[in-house]
């Protein structure tokens, strides 16, 4: 078969999907910039002559909209407290479930990945009552530490972090396989040389373990960053991003202007906002792990 | 084997998409209902009623949570999915109609011997017309009124709810005094729930839009008074800050955390079910004080009314049921089983509601309501700036010139492609 | 310290998180099974003292959660099978072909992978509404058809069989689909069921576009049926609990079936990615 019926056959291999792609996303994408200049709104929905082209106003009201700076800063929130947090647990988690002391690793590993897999407004609902002020059995775990009962949920100063707890649990499971995949591809000899060496476990583990598990964490931190910074169904299920906005997150905003509001030209620019913001975070990543 | 199972697949997605494309059953004429809440679960209780009245009609009834009210009414709307019949909060009938999405209903009224206006609380009525035309019937009503301990006044020397501002203002402080602990506030008013503050700016004579609902006018003198009455009530720590300090405010009332609040009638059903033996009689309703006469303040025309669908295939049957959720008789029951005041005059004179004593002050104050501006945006200026506004200023973080001029601005930029519409006669 | 003390300290650490971890599940199922009001009492009660089946009875009779289940199976089913073909195809395409500005295209879609979905959504929701497709079954398919991490992952598996198979087959005769069908697709199994659960499990969680796009109740996902259902039943949390577990029961099931090719499937795209 020659080349160019080869090319020809490759084509029809790629069409499908690359088409789809293109149009459900890509397509959508350019839209979604070409929106973010505009006034698209309600009175536009049906009315298309009503859209207004606004150049970068859209962009400018946003820098002085107080509560998109809010948003901003809960999500940062949620990213630099919740990402560090879940890295770590799930590599502690991961260590220990590499241990050779420990037996029993396969059910312990389903254990811990389980809240991966079920549907995020499902745990959050019970959650949501495991937070619950009277009855949830988190303040009865506290009372009996004799931590007096929180209002979790309700108190603009515990929601973010009940949030950020529950995110925590839901998501370290899936970081935790990719840091045993990450642990056991380091050759064993090395381990074996620093013993001989007379290095402790403590030593091994910051000379051996966490430089070669570099590259897995990187990917980690990046995923998990993004995951973070595209919070949604958490608070929008939990709290509805209240008390007083406590936990309301850039999407979520996103959503209330785009969907409640129907401000869709904004919309699309705080969209974008946050793609630009993703985009830079992951270049700012590869960049300090470059130098390091 | 595996092609095997893959029929099966392809035998469910058939089924699947057929079902899906197949609404109508046969022979029946199909009313779509989309109920809000608690209403949409309970009114599922009087449509048996109904079917049976009318048969070869068949109501299909949805219910809508309120958290997600708007949206789902506006993406049901843009994919030309919105029901027969639906509830709206009366605030937002400008905007269904703004997009075309509600019929009017002057005709079908106009030949109705069930429903006319003069059947209606007149406040209420009026907040269903736009333009002179009628385009959603009073469902029931929701109106805010003053709940308070009558024990806890009767100590702060007041036999009688107060009446004007600066009793409502003196009685707090009587109260707070006899209440020596720390965490006891004599009224909850929360500063996040933006009817607190319109209500007392209504009260004091503020229009909130002004030039045909076009400008925001929150920086005016009357608006500024209610901000400031309002404020000495936080600042002198008559009034919780946090809004969620009392997660359950029938429980703080009763348990002597809260003397007053103002708030809506469902809360009648909780009251009586947190003040019981001892407590039973310790409460009361009253209208809402006035800022400076001895008379009935002003409070919300707020409410829900039924609306019909302008491509609504079947009006007839629509309005049918529309005219079968008016009947004082079916009001009745639903005042039975949600505790939602009646929109009709006649259903107050039924002796289950005239018996009741906490139903006369909703009365009185029902005559005492005012309209909120008619316009698309009120939503967004309500919940979104209003709210966020006050916060600013109860938390200090700016003074209240300032946040009114913010306040004022920033509806102002919502407003503005509304002063567009009307430059160019789109409205 | 000896091993075995070692040993019996780190067993106790795992025992005690896999017990928080698993704690919420265990109330949920148990809270599920409790009469209204049985699970709001201080202190919290851990099992039902009257174990009832009032709770799905309600779910199942009153508000038809049967139908939503079913949506959700439908359409993580037929969007699972679609995807899985046309993802594989492409990625066989980028794994064995050679066509101009390949590596390019394929590092294109491989970067435009941050741009978060969430930017494509008021556009999409736009473009269905003008195709008329909003709130019908098309309105989460069509956008599910393809994706780039599916190409991704197949790809980098694809890659992985020699070409001699794909050459010799090409020698006998065979045309590019019957290679694509009989060589292809049966190599690359073990990956194709990793990306068919990943593909399950995303449609069946997700949330935020089913809860934009489908507007009637009876055309629902399960999380879109639940959170609807919580809105108005913050106070029934038991109702609420019954319907999570229908909502969780069938992923739990899922994964622990296919558990070794979604483990294995997730440290794959850590390693290369």
């Amino acid at each position: 078969m020659n080349a160019k019926n080869l090319k020809y056959y490759a084509f029809m291999f790629l069409a499908p999907a690359l088409i789809s792609i293109f149009v459900f996303f890509f397509l959508p994408v350019i839209a979604s910039f070409l929106i973010s200049f505009t006034d698209f709104d309600i009175y536009s929905l049906n009315h298309p002559e009503r859209i207004r082209f606004t150049g970068f106003q859209n962009y400018s009201k946003l820098l002085n909209d107080p509560l998109f700076w809010k948003a901003l800063g809960n999500t940062f929130l949620y990213v630099i407290v919740a990402s560090p947090l879940s890295i770590l647990i799930s590599l502690i988690a991961a260590i220990s479930l590499n241990s050779k002391l420990v037996k029993f690793k396969s059910v312990f590993r389903l254990t811990f990945f389980m809240p991966v897999v079920t549907t995020l407004v499902a745990v959050a609902i019970v959650w949501r009552f495991i937070y619950h002020p009277r009855f949830g059995i988190l303040n009865y775990a506290l009372g009996l530490a004799g931590i007096e009962p929180l209002d979790w949920l309700g108190d603009p100063h515990y929601a973010l972090p009940a949030i950020i707890i529950m995110t925590v649990w839901k998501n370290f499971g899936y970081n935790m396989i990719i840091f045993i995949a990450g642990l056991q591809n380091i050759p064993d000899y090395l381990y074996e040389a620093a013993i001989l060496d007379g290095a402790n476990k403590f030593q091994q583990l910051r000379n051996i373990t966490i430089p070669m598990l570099a590259p897995t964490t990187l990917f980690i931190s990046i995923i998990t960053m993004i995951g973070f910074f595209q919070i949604f169904a958490e608070p929008y299920v939990m709290t509805q991003g209240g008390p007083l906005n406590s936990t309301l997150s850039i999407v979520l905003y996103m959503y209330r202007e785009g969907f409640r509001w129907w401000n869709m030209g904004y919309s699309a620019a705080i969209a974008f906002v946050l793609f630009f913001i993703i985009f830079v975070f992951t270049l700012i990543q590869f960049k300090i792990k470059r130098v390091t | 084997m595996k092609l095997q199972w893959f029929k099966y697949i392809i035998l469910l997605a058939v089924i699947f998409l057929l079902n899906s494309c197949n609404h109508n059953e046969t022979g029946f004429r199909v009313v779509r209902f989309w109920g809000l809440g608690v209403e949409g679960e309970a009114v599922a209780q009087l449509i048996r009623e109904f079917e049976t009245e009318n048969p070869g009609i068949i109501v299909k009834v949805q219910m809508i949570p309120w958290t997600a009210a708007q949206e789902k009414l506006i993406s049901a709307y843009a994919s030309e999915n919105l029901p027969d019949v639906f509830q709206l909060g009366n605030t937002w009938i400008p905007q269904f109609q703004e997009l075309d999405a509600i019929a009017t209903l002057d005709t079908f009224i106009n030949t109705s011997g069930n429903i006319d206006s003069s059947k209606f609380f007149k406040g209420i009525w009026d907040t269903n017309i736009i333009n002179g035309k009628v385009y959603g019937i009073p469902w029931y009503i929701d109106t805010r009124v003053l709940f308070y301990r009558t024990d806890d006044l009767y100590n702060a020397g007041y036999s009688r709810p107060p009446v004007n501002w600066s009793e409502l203002l003196d009685v707090s402080l009587k109260i707070k005094k006899n209440k020596l602990k720390k965490d006891l506030y004599p009224i909850f008013l929360p500063f996040n729930d933006w009817s607190v503050i319109v209500i007392f700016a209504l009260q004091a004579g503020a229009k909130l839009l002004v030039k045909n609902n076009s400008y925001a006018n929150f920086s005016s003198g009357e608006f500024k008074k209610a901000v400031e009455f309002l404020m000495q009530f936080y600042d002198k720590n008559l009034a919780p800050k946090g809004s969620m300090e009392f997660n359950n405010i029938y429980q703080a009332m009763a348990e002597g955390y809260i003397s007053m609040f103002i708030s809506g009638p469902w809360n009648i059903k909780e009251m009586k079910k947190w003040m019981k033996d001892e407590l039973e009689n310790e409460w009361m309703t009253a209208p809402l004080p006035s800022p400076d006469s001895n008379g009935i303040g002003i409070s919300l025309a707020g409410g829900a009314s039924l609306v019909m669908n302008k491509m609504s295939n079947d009006k007839a049957a629509a309005w049918k049921l529309i005219e079968f959720l008016s009947r004082p008789a079916t009001q009745m029951k639903f005042y039975q089983i949600v505790d939602d005041l009646p929109a009709r005059r006649e259903v107050w004179n039924y002796p289950e509601i005239k018996k009741d004593k906490y139903m006369k002050a909703f009365f009185t104050q029902l005559n005492h309501v005012q309209p909120l501006p008619k316009v698309t945006e009120w939503e967004q200026i309500a919940y979104s700036k209003i709210q966020q506004y006050m916060e600013y200023i109860v938390y200090k973080k700016m003074s209240i010139d300032e946040a009114l001029k913010k306040l004022d601005d920033d509806v102002n930029s919502i407003l503005e492609k509304r002063r567009w519409m009307i430059k160019n006669n789109l409205l | 310290m000896t091993t075995g003390i070692k040993k019996i300290i780190l067993t106790a650490i795992l025992l005690i998180a896999g017990i928080l971890t698993i704690t919420p599940f265990i109330w949920m199922v148990s809270a599920s099974f409790m009469y209204d009001g049985h699970a709001s009492v201080y202190p919290p009660r851990f099992f039902p003292d009257v174990f009832t089946l009032v709770q799905y009875e309600k779910l199942f009779s009153h508000l038809n959660i049967l139908r939503n289940f079913f949506n959700s199976l439908f359409l993580s089913c037929v969007i699972t099978i679609i995807s899985l073909f046309l993802n594989s195809m492409a990625g066989y395409a980028f794994a064995k072909f050679r066509f101009s500005k390949k590596d390019k295209i394929f590092k294109f879609l491989l970067s435009s992978m941050i741009i978060p979905a969430q930017v494509t959504m008021l556009p999409l929701f736009l473009l269905l509404k003008q195709l008329h497709l909003l709130n019908t079954y098309f309105a989460i398919i069509i956008p599910g058809l393809a994706n780039i991490f599916g190409i991704f992952l197949t790809r980098q598996y694809i890659y992985s069989i020699p070409d001699s198979l794909i050459e010799a087959a090409r020698i006998e005769g065979a045309s590019e689909f019957l290679i694509y069908r009989k060589i292809i697709l049966p190599l690359s199994a073990p990956i194709l069921t990793t990306l068919a659960i990943f593909t399950f499990l995303g449609v069946w969680n997700d949330f935020l576009w089913p809860l934009i796009s489908l507007t009637d109740s009876s055309m629902y996902t399960l999380p879109v049926a639940l959170a609807n259902l919580m809105g108005e039943h913050t106070k029934d949390p038991e109702l609420m609990m019954a319907g999570s577990v229908v909502t969780v029961i069938p992923v739990i099931i899922v994964f622990l079936a296919l558990q070794k090719y979604y483990i294995k499937g997730i440290m794959m795209s850590g390693i290369k990615g």
